[in-house]
């Protein structure tokens, strides 16, 4: 069996790296923001967020190209503004993958939040402490171990994202073929060594990343011991 | 240093009627389970606000009616709450100085951690040390902030007899020396009238001050 090109994956971490942090960034802030405000139609917001989760990826995928295709209207705004194509680019897989995992990334930072004790919060303001570094320095570390597992999760599902990326990504060797996109091609084309080569791979990346995760739980909760 | 507080709180089972005002003595507040001791002390401390009313101390307005509350931040006062609280990811040291940040040690937080006994433990976390130690370090924390009104909720119940009244004789001893205003949460009587130089007693959100003569019966 000869090695085939790498570039597959190269993308998938770069696309799964970039999506993750947009998953943290937007799900950090909007676990934090719906756990402290009460607002009407907070249920119907929450909703949307995790909308992704239950609808098959091909939905999403063709939600995506009506909003950033050529016509459609985010699309149509970073062409003409920016000269930027969403479609048929890395980019698209980037937006694919941060639309599926960031549902998985606020759960988990909202149950994260959530199991942080106010009595810490509080404690924190009586020594006149700012909302800001009790956020840093109380909430964040304290709801680390839940974000942590937000991040891999988020990870992952950026890694295996298939659907919406091929919707919006489409099948472009070098451009936006993801290992999940060369799995399928190559088994489709005959190839199975090659798919095989990606299947294993993607297994080994997923299992070390579960290994890590719980040998870095096990460790840290050795280490602080909880009141 | 005085503190004055005439507030209602809305409580599910009855309203916290409160009517309160002390000076540079140690208050206890008795009372059964869920008659509105702690909800009473969150009130002056700001973590929950009263339906209406009106909070002061010193001259500072925590609280009145039409204005918005001072935010916690800015009240002063020193909270050690039932359970201590101490945040379980910095050691005794971070712990104490959390609200000091980027100063060295202030020369009264080190004369508070000597006369605690508690300068041997400042690198250690907090399930590394006894009930009686963790008692001293929240102690310690809700002090090193100089606030202007201490607040204890059930600051003796989980410790063992001789912890306990090693803890107490410390508590008048750091009030002797800072002169604020200390108001202390207990179920116990005895506590009370031991610690004490008023007893006020709370009944399904109606307070009314006991003689320590009453108490001791």
């Amino acid at each position: 069996m000869t090695v085939p090109d790498l570039s597959p994956l190269t993308l998938s971490l770069r696309v799964a790296l970039l999506s993750t942090v947009l998953a943290a960034v937007t799900g950090i802030a909007l676990a934090r923001f719906m756990g402290r405000r009460e607002f009407p139609g907070k249920s119907a917001a929450e909703a949307l967020i995790l909308l992704p989760l239950v609808l098959p990826p091909t939905v999403v995928g063709f939600g995506l190209i009506m909003l950033f295709g050529v016509n459609g209207p985010i699309g149509r705004l970073l062409e003409d503004w920016f000269g930027i194509r969403i479609v048929f680019t890395w980019v698209g897989a980037v937006i694919a993958s941060f639309i599926v995992s960031l549902p998985l990334m606020y759960q988990s930072v909202q149950a994260a939040f959530e199991k942080v004790d106010p009595r810490w919060e509080n404690v924190a303001r009586t020594m006149g402490v700012s909302e800001w570094r009790i956020f840093r320095k109380v909430t964040f570390p304290l709801a680390w171990p839940g974000i942590l597992a937000g991040l891999v999760l988020s990870f992952a599902r950026g890694l295996g994202e298939f659907g919406a990326t091929l919707m919006i990504a489409g099948f472009i060797p070098g451009e936006t073929v993801t290992i999940p996109l060369a799995i399928y091609f190559s088994y489709e084309a005959g190839r199975t060594g090659e798919a095989m080569f990606w299947v294993v791979l993607i297994t080994l990346l997923g299992l070390a990343a579960i290994t890590w995760l719980n040998g870095w739980r096990r460790k840290t909760s050795r280490r602080r011991g909880r009141e | 240093m005085v503190l004055k507080a005439e507030f209602t709180k809305r409580l599910p089972q009855f309203d916290l009627q409160a009517e309160f005002r002390m000076d540079r003595e140690i208050v206890a507040i008795v009372g059964p389970s869920g008659s509105g001791k702690t909800t009473f002390l969150n009130c002056l401390a700001g973590t929950v606000k009263p339906d209406s009313g009106r909070i002061e101390l010193g001259g500072r307005v925590f609280a009145e009616d039409g204005r918005k509350p001072l935010r916690i931040q800015e009240r002063r006062v020193g909270y050690l709450f039932q359970d201590y609280a101490l945040f379980p990811h910095m050691t005794v040291r971070e712990n104490i100085l959390f609200g000091l940040p980027g100063k060295p040690e202030p020369l009264h937080v080190k004369e508070l951690t000597e006369l605690l006994g508690i300068r041997p433990l400042m690198d250690k976390y907090p399930h590394e040390i006894s009930g009686g130690e963790k008692q001293r370090t929240a102690l310690a924390r809700a002090l090193a902030m100089k606030p202007e009104l201490l607040l204890l909720d059930e600051p003796f119940s989980a410790l063992d007899d001789e912890t306990r009244l090693r803890c107490r004789n410390e508590l008048m001893r750091i009030h002797r020396d800072w002169q604020i205003p200390v108001l202390m949460v207990t179920h116990s009587m005895d506590e009370a009238r031991r610690t004490a130089d008023r007893i006020v007693r709370i009944e399904k959100g109606r307070m009314a001050e006991l003689l320590i003569s009453e108490a001791s019966l």
